[in-house]
């Protein structure tokens, strides 16, 4: 099992937790096993959304690894100028 | 990924001001910008513009113009198919309005003519009925339950119920307790905040050729800071296959985020795709200023608790802004930026994106940053003169540093921002007395970054000389960072190696240039480019060796026989290698295709001495100095001038830059007589102190530096205002008249 | 009605037909395919179309192209003798005193003509005098080093 923790909004669709365990080895299966458990994050994971695994941002990379022990924050689509 | 990781290093090339490639063409006026190609038939685009913030288009009839002798088609909202996806429809409907005028300036109809003045004439021949519609040009009315909605239906599921008719996104960002940690202050300042929308100010505007032919096929060139996607944006749009449409970015004339979407573009090839022939579109700067993609104008009410000591107990922040008539995400990037740089127990930030009669919101430098980072800066400001504190004391007693739970979620790894607070702190600036009169204004600021797809191929020539082909529209010098990084790697001089950037057909998908990735994303893909050049090169040595390719070495720019059971061979430098490439195999290329992640937070802080006319309210900035974190700066003049670029336009934005609607909800000042950009009389040198923390993600340590630097002038300069003139400023920009009042009310 | 211009550009004599409302601008680019002069704006306000009209320096796009007849126009495209750069065109290109270069045709034209008239100017002199040229990227900063330093050079010369 690994803790995501997703940003503050989202807790309207995890039934108020800001924090969610999954079992979860990859990015991809971190976004699977999300929109399983919580339909209503579905739409926003469709639109797009990043992960920081271990303090490092991904906007991608399916197969990123993570570990039980991997801190792993959903985060926003991430975009600059 | 172990491979990406940071590597001590002694850089023999990387860290040298060495002459950019494309110099000459540019001092000599030969650079070919948007504007400059011409082709065989070509004829002028020009583009009829809604004068009503929010009408119904009732009817457009073009027959008029049309019959007009040396009109060749006429195109309107009718000509294109809308995608199904959201995204790419509301660009399509923002490039041509589809029934509805959204903003002053919404493209309604466009014609190509055989000259400007036929277009001209044409132009005025389109009968456009309208139906006026109430609008709402501001952020705070637009909130409201009576405020005119200006579209239905983009609400998203994110929205709580109860919100108005134009909230069409909301988030919220943050950890811990917030009532616990307010109790624990012995001060909560909490202050509302406005900040106007600006514009991103490039000088070149934007301008492209299409030429479109019978059997499908099409050629755009275009000033754009990604081909890519404006071949993906324009694909999409025209129902074309991207195979068919091939992108060449012209040299860009500033970008800033303002060329990373489409406008004329998708008008361009369909005008071309009617008449069969090229057509050509440049905007006029009034038109810039109306219809291309200017910031959000925002209101911001902030709110922090601090224990006498300087402490920070909680924060919290709700930004409500606004990307004109369009949904619009930038206020995530505000409310995950907002306490970015604090090590916070308890923070809070909320976000709601609302519609208003505006264009529609493209990215600027740090999009969404500056604004948040402004209202958060200026409470802490005042905070600190509460109680009596230095400012960078208090910052550094707070600061975000490694090990930190980020106040948007991961826990930060190596960062810049100690090290950048204590640079100011020692730094003479700051210790220098202050004459009569002046201020003192200090900020921190801060940017995620990011990486993203990026393609290289680099071809060894037989000469000995290198070619790296790239696809990303170089802005600010890149070109020279990526040939510095390729020679720096090869280990040949730099004068070895060209770098051009490549359209759409020549090389695989590259992000846009934005988000401070170039020097670092591209630099990756570069470097392990390289990287694979050399694996070959080792390998033909090897087979003219007669040794496995295993005891094959490469160091400063030579194959090596590796230890002393390899054989006894002189090394063959990568001209001799190459020379003989024909012969051994065939040419010798590297490339690497990545869709790179690891770019690492930027943070920086400015001083600004000023002194504020109390006669006339206008600020004169006397000293400036800017500290910013780069990891490695690959070429250290273009470093700097990221940092002094960027806070010039802060510095505009502080004082003088923003959008004004009339009653009428029409811009105002449509014009850079009247929309102020920072001239070289209004600005002291400014000093760029560049700190090298080393990225971890990165195997030179590079940061991203193209952003950060526009952040923190907007509290620097309203924390020295506010100083100078006794009163807290919370309205951007400080311009003459509103320092005034402030001064007045004091 | 069109009309015929017979001027100077950068020495060499040229003639043009063009319409009486042409901007001088309009009829350097798309006439005579001078693009090195750039309109930022058509209003006079950025600079990027500095040339100069018989050694004075001018916005082209104010200027009408018929106010050219019989006149000297001096474009960035003539400033490098041949293949030798000036002073100041090395200056730019050493102190990195451009990133995106729009603004640079403009700025060396101004820079040049203040140079012409004013050979040692301070940095106050240098900052005013290109106060009609915006630029966007730099935040002038290395232009007014790299205008001291083609001055400087210039001095020496």
């Amino acid at each position: 099992m690994v803790k995501v923790l997703l940003w503050g909004s989202l807790r309207a669709h995890t039934d108020g937790q800001a924090e969610v365990e999954l079992e979860a080895k990859s990015f991809k299966e971190v976004l699977d096993k999300l929109a399983e458990a919580y339909p209503g994050l579905r739409p926003q994971i469709e639109r797009g959304v990043s992960m920081a695994i271990d303090g490092r941002i991904y906007r991608e990379a399916w197969f990123t690894e993570i570990r039980p022990d991997s801190e792993v924050v959903v985060m926003p689509y991430m975009t600059g100028g | 990924m172990a491979f990406d990781a940071y590597q001590k290093r002694e850089f023999k090339l990387v860290g040298t001001r060495v002459p950019r490639p494309d110099g000459i063409d540019k001092v000599t006026g030969r650079a070919m910008y948007g504007a400059d190609p011409v082709a065989p038939g070509m004829l002028v685009g020009r583009i009829l513009r809604s004068p009503h913030a929010h009408a119904k288009i009732v009817a457009i009839d073009t027959s008029e113009a049309l019959a007009l002798p040396g009109v060749k088609a006429v195109v309107t909202g009718a000509d294109f198919v809308l995608p199904q996806d959201a995204f790419l429809a509301d660009i399509g409907e923002n490039a041509m309005a589809q029934g509805k005028s959204l903003y002053d300036g919404h493209a309604v109809a466009a014609v190509a003519a055989i000259s400007a003045e036929v277009a001209k004439a044409a132009l005025k021949k389109i009968k456009v009925t309208y139906e006026v519609l109430p609008h709402v040009t501001d952020v705070d009315a637009a909130m409201k339950a009576a405020a005119p909605v200006v579209r239905e239906g983009l609400r998203l599921e994110s929205v709580p119920d109860g919100a108005g008719g134009n909230v069409t996104h909301f988030c919220e960002f943050g950890h811990g307790d917030l009532a616990a940690g307010f109790a624990k202050a012995d001060k909560i300042v909490e202050r509302s905040f406005k900040t106007a929308a600006t514009h991103q100010g490039y000088i070149e505007p934007h301008a492209c050729l299409a030429s479109v032919t019978a059997d499908g096929k099409a050629d755009l060139w275009c000033c754009t800071q990604g081909q890519f996607n404006v071949r993906w944006l324009c694909s999409e749009l025209m129902g074309m296959e991207a195979s068919q449409l091939r992108v060449t970015p012209s040299e860009i004339g500033g970008g800033f985020g303002g060329k990373t979407t489409v406008f004329i573009e998708p008008v361009a090839l369909m005008l071309s795709k009617k008449a069969g022939r090229p057509v050509k579109i440049v905007m006029s700067r009034d038109e810039v200023f109306r219809a291309t993609g200017p910031t959000v104008s925002t209101s911001i009410d902030v709110k922090i608790g601090m224990t006498k000591d300087g402490r920070i107990t909680a924060g919290e922040a709700k930004l409500r802004y606004s990307g004109g008539a369009y949904q619009c995400m930038t206020v995530e990037m505000g409310g995950q930026a907002a306490f970015a740089c604090y090590d916070l127990e308890a923070v809070r930030t909320q976000g709601w994106n609302v519609l208003t009669n505006r264009p529609k919101e493209a990215a600027y430098r740090a999009p969404g940053a500056p604004q948040a980072i402004y209202a958060v800066e200026s409470v802490v400001d005042e905070l600190c003169q509460e109680f009596g504190l230095d400012p960078i004391e208090v910052r550094i007693k707070n600061a975000a540093k490694k090990g930190t739970k980020s106040s948007y979620g991961p826990t930060f790894d190596d960062i810049g921002l100690m090290a950048t607070l204590e640079a100011a702190k020692k730094h003479p600036h700051y210790t220098a007395p202050l004459k009569p009169g002046q201020a003192r204004g200090v900020s921190c600021g801060f940017w995620f970054n990011f990486g993203g797809n990026t393609c290289v191929t680099l071809n060894v020539n037989t000469d000995g000389t290198v070619g790296v082909t790239e696809g990303n529209p170089d802005i600010g010098g890149s070109r020279a960072s990526i040939s510095l990084m390729a020679a720096e790697e090869l280990g040949i001089p730099y004068e070895k190696v060209r770098t051009i950037v490549a359209d759409t057909a020549s090389l695989g998908f590259c992000d846009v240039t934005d988000g401070s990735r170039v020097t670092f994303a591209v630099g990756i893909a570069t470097i392990r480019a390289a990287r694979d050049a050399i694996k070959k090169m080792c390998g033909r040595a090897a087979k003219i060796w007669g040794i496995a390719e295993e005891a094959v070495e490469w160091r400063e720019g030579a194959a090596h026989p590796a230890g002393p059971n390899a054989g006894k061979f002189p090394p063959m430098t990568l001209a001799e290698i190459a020379a003989v490439s024909f012969q051994t195999g065939g040419p010798i290329a590297g490339h690497h295709e990545v869709n790179a992640d690891g770019a690492g937070v930027s943070f920086g802080v400015h001083l600004v001495d000023l002194e504020v006319d109390k006669e006339t309210g206008a600020t004169k900035i006397q000293r400036y100095t800017v500290f910013q974190d780069a990891g490695k700066a690959v070429h250290p003049d273009y470093v700097e001038g990221q940092m002094q670029g960027g806070a010039a336009q802060g510095i505009g934005w502080a004082l003088n830059e923003e959008y004004i609607y009339g009653d009428d909800g029409r811009l105002q000042n449509a014009g850079f007589l009247d929309y102020r950009v920072p001239v070289a009389s209004d600005l002291p040198p400014i000093e760029a102190v560049i700190l090298e923390i080393p990225n971890p993600g990165h195997p030179y340590g590079v940061r991203g530096v193209g952003e950060t630097s526009i952040v923190p002038p907007l509290a620097a300069i309203s924390n020295g205002i506010s100083r100078a003139v006794g009163k807290r400023l919370q309205q951007l920009p400080m311009s003459p008249p509103r320092v005034l009042k402030a001064i007045k009310s004091a | 009605m069109s009309i015929t211009v017979s001027t100077s550009v950068n020495g060499d004599a040229v003639e043009f037909v063009c319409p009486p409302e042409e901007t001088l601008l309009d009829a350097l680019r798309n006439r005579l395919g001078l693009t090195g002069a750039k309109e930022g704006c058509g209003t006079g306000d950025c600079g990027a179309c500095s040339v100069t009209l018989n050694g004075r320096l001018v916005c082209s796009c104010l200027v009408l192209a018929a106010e050219a007849e019989g006149q000297e126009i001096g474009t960035i495209e003539g400033l490098a003798q041949g293949d030798k750069l000036h002073p100041l065109q090395q200056a730019f290109i050493d102190h990195a005193a451009l990133q995106c270069g729009v603004c640079t045709p403009g700025i060396l034209v101004a820079a040049d003509a203040l140079l012409k008239q004013n050979p040692e100017p301070s940095d106050e002199e240098v900052r005013f005098w290109l106060a009609g040229n915006l630029c966007r990227c730099t935040g002038y900063d290395k232009i007014v080093r790299a205008v001291q330093a083609a001055a400087a050079e210039m001095r020496r010369a």
